[in-house]
């Protein structure tokens, strides 16, 4: 999320899976997307048909790898070395997009002098503090030619202007050895076809070989785009890698133009939209920051004044904050106790999943609730996350089936009376069993509706929880202690008995206080309590009563601008300003998206506005030529010629002076775990990696002979992660009913291991067994220094409960998690193999 | 009466392995299988390790399999290739199965295709032995043979098959055979365009010809890019009745040097017989 966000200003894919049809070149990287997304692979297919070229690059040859035009091996954990060199290669030989570049990109924006890069401190940029194993990102800043603005008003988004730094410096010739042009240049100077056959084990002609289709495939007449998945999040430096892609997808001018961008492929469905509408602990709907008691978050005010930056689209914040405030808290949101902010909890620290399982063992978190999600097969050292269910009071399973986690308690090698952990299993309605809405890989929302009553006293989430709140309400009901006044004010009523989802999403699109109607869009939001909206991204889906924009039907061949709702305001490519060019012609007619038509109506008598496929993701009726006011709020700080609008400077991001805690520009740093020391600088590992040493999670050190063998995990086609949505059913159990490892033969010879046998695999936090299947599809990679690396990999879809059953392969990894998102490594750390089955208890 | 012969056309170069053709096979047909829970208790499933396949050929539950061909040289850069295909029924223009039927359970359709009933099968297997292709299955669950019947029930409602309204990237495609070989004619020669030269159709008026009628081919007919026998798919199918008049002769033939054998190895042990007594006479 946050590669993309701080990249191109909001953290979802930039494009829409049938846009790829129109793509020249489509490369797929830290993605499996006909194993994974079997549904969305046939736009690149219809690309395909038509004339387009398909790369995949991947560890292992897989079913995506099977349909491409060219398949290119690398090691896992090196993508950055791979995509620092196409970087390098668009640089040295002048293929990047000039005219786009210069216009809608900080390339000729000034990086204070005392910036120092990795290339000057062998591995670490400057601002790094050694004991804290923090960046204090001061040098990484902008230069700036200060502006005078004097506050003026008493509004939020009058006081807001403080934040205002002025107009950033550039220098448009590119040659300023401070611009992000020749930062960029020195940065990944080293990043050549050499070092990519030395560090990735890809042959140097094979990517060169890439590095010629892309560049061939871009520019005015011609697009390439990327599709990635977990492949590239689920590492150390993760959202690094989709920030390399970000920048060469910048400099080839990819973004915002049909058949170009990003496609960030969720691995679920509806992830995009539980991002969106904040399961996550650190953002409130619509992407604002969730209050924390370690930022200047005291008062609304200050929260208000700290969050919100001067210029660019997020000038709106105090609108959004405050009309969450009034969707969730009603009338008792008033002016004068700031809308209720104090009854917003604030966080203090990171209580995502990892440290939220830590905590459990610590004793802090007391209660769980788990919807829709099994843990114990699909947490990272599981066996840990296992163990911390135990030091729960209390523990809700809303599922499908008796989940493994459901079950913890009756697992193999454990005492069941020993655990103290009262365990509640709700049986769950399934998805034709509810109405409601899914958000799609592409920010499409689209509702279903509830085809039969569930069975017996299956239920839904929403309705769970509906009835949950009321009956906490009931419970508080006539307290006079103020900590209970957040539920007693919360507003609840999505209905008599059972939760009305439309209900529900009406809240979410925001309507005006007074008469209750539906806002069109989120441009009608206030920031005086007049407007509510409990999602302002979703705005617009429901413009009126009873039109529910998610439920639309009406296809066309193409954008299908009628078939549901894309956040925001319906747009499907995001930053489409940027399909035309400054002046607001289309790059080339072949790529003709979203253009400026002097001519049209632009209403109230004016003529001139943008038209073309899509909703301009662009003020509709800003002229190309419009100046940037250097004094400007908002978007009034933009000119006509700025695409990004979400960002202060309104361009795309080639270097991130801030938003991310590892660097302004990706790095290449060697995994966690990895038996290869970092060829590229004396820092090993992601310098603020987010380590979790604690007993049962110990760390695998690097090269360490014991354990040789680098491991991916991942899923198959037939199972859906944990698999209680394919494990129960037998029609999908039978497909692929046992785990297995794939082992190239290379390495099984090695071993002694036939195709079939049973094999052990170790790390020190687990043992697993599975069967062997040895095929080439996987291959040993030679290094520079002539060093081979065998890699295997594992589908972690098994477990002790459902039709089919087998160990867990999420026993083996450790918990250890990228700094901007605190995810896991499960696609890269070591381990060892031998023939034969497992000694001891796989889940203890 | 046929109006007009329906069928697939199968393009394996674009066949992802997803096996969702199979499922959707398993999902629609469920009320004429075994209660797949009690199925799968009966006959716990393995690993094949035969790459991602899993249920290793057409069984009478599984009326559509998915193969896996993984070719790869060595060192890798010779050959690469991981080949799928999606295989079922082939609804034969000239059926075998349908000849040999002796209960006349197999029918040809009004879309062309070939049919079990079900009620009138007796389970005698002749259709499993003469079927070129191992497509018909007896089912030990109720002593019948079972195949893929083209989605007969829904196209008698005028839906297309489960499995080609499944496949994500059209490689199933359902049609007229006559409408589907010519894209299939086109798409070979998009692909010899772009130097796919090996891609060719199996399927087509050649195979199973009958000279007599002039008529031949399959009504389910591939794209494919390697030798049929590297998909399982043989090579030079036979139809039963053509190759009566030569194989009779044969058994004839046998048959009457059985005889023979049969009448001087009497002929020999009762001279031996004969000698012994006289022997022991003297």
């Amino acid at each position: 999320m946050p590669g993309l966000g701080v990249s191109y200003g909001r953290g979802g894919a930039t494009t829409f899976q049938q846009d790829t049809q129109h793509s020249d070149c489509i490369v797929i990287m830290g993605s499996n997307m006909a194993e994974c997304h079997p549904v969305g692979f046939r736009w690149p297919m219809k690309a395909k048909a038509k004339g387009a070229t398909l790369i995949h690059i991947d560890p292992r040859f897989t079913r995506t790898s099977a349909m491409a035009d060219i398949y290119v091996p690398i090691r896992a954990g090196t993508d950055i070395v791979f995509l620092g060199a196409l970087i390098n290669y668009v640089i040295q030989n002048e293929l990047y997009f000039k005219e786009y570049v210069l216009a809608y990109t900080n390339a000729a924006t000034l990086i204070n002098p005392e910036y120092k890069d990795t290339e000057d401190l062998n591995g670490l940029f400057s601002g790094y503090n050694p004991e804290s194993r923090k960046y204090d990102n001061k040098t990484w800043q902008y230069q700036y030619e200060p502006v005078n603005l004097e506050p003026a008003g008493d509004s939020f988004s009058e006081k807001v202007k403080a934040n205002h730094k002025g107009k950033p410096k550039q220098d448009l010739t590119l040659q300023d050895p401070n611009c992000v042009f020749q930062i960029l240049k020195r940065h990944y100077a080293r990043y050549t076809s050499e070092m990519v056959e030395k560090v990735c084990g890809t042959p140097k002609d094979l990517f060169l070989k890439v590095a010629e289709t892309i560049t061939k495939n871009s520019g005015r007449e011609k697009t390439t785009v990327f599709c990635y998945a977990v492949g590239w999040t689920q590492h150390t430096v993760g959202v690094q890698y989709i920030r390399a892609a970000a920048i060469l997808q910048l400099l080839l001018g990819n973004i915002g133009r049909p058949g170009g961008g990003i496609l960030a492929l969720r691995g679920h469905a509806t992830i995009q939209g539980s991002t969106d509408l904040a399961t996550l602990y650190n953002v409130l709907p619509g992407y604002l920051a969730q209050p924390s008691a370690l930022k200047k978050h005291a008062t609304l005010e200050e929260y208000i004044l700290t969050e919100t930056p001067a210029t660019g689209w997020w000038h709106n914040t105090p609108k959004y904050i405050v009309s969450l405030l009034k969707a969730w808290y009603g009338d008792a949101a008033t002016k004068e106790n700031n809308f209720a902010y104090d009854y917003l909890p604030k966080i203090i620290g990171d209580h995502s999943h990892m440290p939220m399982f830590v905590g459990m063992k610590e004793g802090k978190v007391k209660g769980f609730f788990a919807f829709g999600q099994n843990p114990a097969v699909g947490g990272q050292n599981a066996e840990f996350q296992r163990q911390g269910l135990a030091d729960l009071d209390w523990m809700v399973v809303l599922d499908l089936y008796e989940t493994e986690t459901a079950a913890f308690w009756k697992r193999e090698g454990v005492r069941s009376e020993d655990i103290k952990t009262e365990v509640f299993f709700i049986p769950a309605a399934a998805v034709a069993e509810k109405a409601g809405s899914f958000t799609n890989t592409q920010r499409m929302v689209q509702w279903h509706d509830k085809a039969v009553d569930p069975p017996g006293d299956a239920r839904s989430d929403l309705d769970f929880v509906y009835d949950l709140g009321k009956r906490l309400k009931k419970l508080y009901a006539g307290s006079t202690d103020p900590k209970d006044r957040p539920i007693l004010d919360m507003t609840w009523d999505y209905g008599e008995h059972e939760a009305d989802p439309y209900l529900v999403m009406k809240e979410i699109n925001g309507y005006t206080v007074a008469d209750k109607k539906p806002v069109k869009s989120f441009t009608e939001l206030k920031d005086d309590g007049t407007t509510a909206a409990g999602g302002w991204i979703y705005s617009g889906i429901i413009p009126e009563e009873g039109k529910n924009l998610a439920a639309s039907r009406n296809p066309d061949n193409y954008v299908s601008l009628g078939w549901g709702f894309a956040w925001p305001a319906n747009r499907r490519i995001l930053y489409n300003r940027a399909s035309a060019d400054p002046s607001g012609k289309p790059w080339s007619e072949r790529k003709k998206y979203i253009w400026w038509d002097p001519e049209a109506d632009a209403g109230g008598g004016k003529k001139g506005k943008w038209v073309g496929y899509d909703i301009p993701d662009f003020p509709a009726t800003k002229p190309p030529d419009a100046p940037a006011k250097p004094d400007g709020l908002g978007l009034d700080a933009h000119s006509g010629a700025d695409p990004f609008i979400m960002k202060v400077d309104g361009k795309g991001w080639l270097f991130a002076p801030s938003g991310l805690l590892d660097g302004p520009l990706p790095t290449h740093y060697e995994p966690m775990e990895t038996p290869v020391e970092n060829p590229m600088y004396k820092q090993q590992v992601n310098p603020v990696v987010i380590r979790f040493d604690l007993k049962g999670n110990e760390y695998i050190k690097v090269g360490d002979p014991n354990y040789p063998i680098v491991i991916s995990t991942y899923r198959l086609t037939e199972h859906h992660l944990s698999g209680t949505m394919s494990r129960w059913l037998p029609w999908l159990a039978e497909l692929q009913p046992e785990l297995f490892v794939e082992i190239s033969p290379e390495l099984a010879g090695e071993k002694g291991i036939q195709n079939g046998d049973w094999v052990t695999i170790i790390t020190p936090r687990a043992e697993i067994e599975a069967k062997a299947l040895v095929t080439r599809r996987l291959r040993p990679f030679r290094l520079g220094d002539g060093k081979i690396i065998h890699q295997i990999g594992m589908p972690w879809h098994w477990g002790y409960q459902g039709v089919v059953k087998g160990d867990i392969v999420n026993n083996l990894s450790a918990l250890v998690g990228d700094p901007n998102v605190t995810i896991h490594e499960g696609k890269v750390f070591t381990c060892n193999i031998r023939k034969g089955r497992r000694q001891r208890t796989a889940n203890v | 009466m046929v109006v007009r012969a329906k069928g697939f056309f199968t393009d394996t170069t674009v066949c992802i392995g997803c096996k969702a053709c199979q499922v959707a096979c398993r999902e629609w047909n469920q009320d004429k299988l075994p209660n797949a829970f009690e199925h799968v208790h009966e006959h716990p499933p393995h690993l094949l390790g035969t790459s991602y396949d899993n249920t290793g050929h057409l069984s009478s539950v599984n009326w559509r399999h998915v193969k896996f061909i993984e070719q790869f040289s060595e060192d890798r850069t010779q050959q690469s290739r991981w080949l799928m295909m999606s295989d079922c029924c082939k609804h034969c223009v000239n059926a075998p199965c349908l000849e040999v039927c002796p209960t006349g359970s197999l029918i040809r359709t009004e879309f062309d295709s070939v049919y079990v009933q079900p009620e009138v099968c007796n389970g005698c297997r002749d259709c499993v032995a003469a079927c070129p292709f191992g497509v018909i299955s007896y089912g030990e669950w109720d002593g019948k043979v079972h195949k893929c019947t083209l989605c007969y029930d829904r196209l008698q409602v005028g839906l297309q098959p489960a499995c080609a309204q499944a496949c994500p990237t059209q490689s199933i495609q359902f049609g007229d055979v006559d409408e589907l070989m010519e894209r299939a004619k086109k798409r070979v020669a998009t692909l010899h365009e772009r130097g796919v030269k090996e891609a060719y159709i199996y399927g087509d008026k050649d195979i199973l010809y009958d000279p007599a009628s002039g008529k031949g081919g399959l009504n389910v007919f591939y794209l494919l890019v390697d030798k049929p026998e590297v998909y399982g798919l043989p090579a030079n199918p036979q139809i039963p009745s053509k190759t009566v008049p030569k194989s009779s002769a044969f058994s004839i033939l046998t048959a009457f040097i059985v005889g023979l054998i049969g009448i001087f190895s009497f002929r020999d042990r009762r001279i031996r017989e004969i000698q012994k007594n006289e022997n022991l006479r003297t």
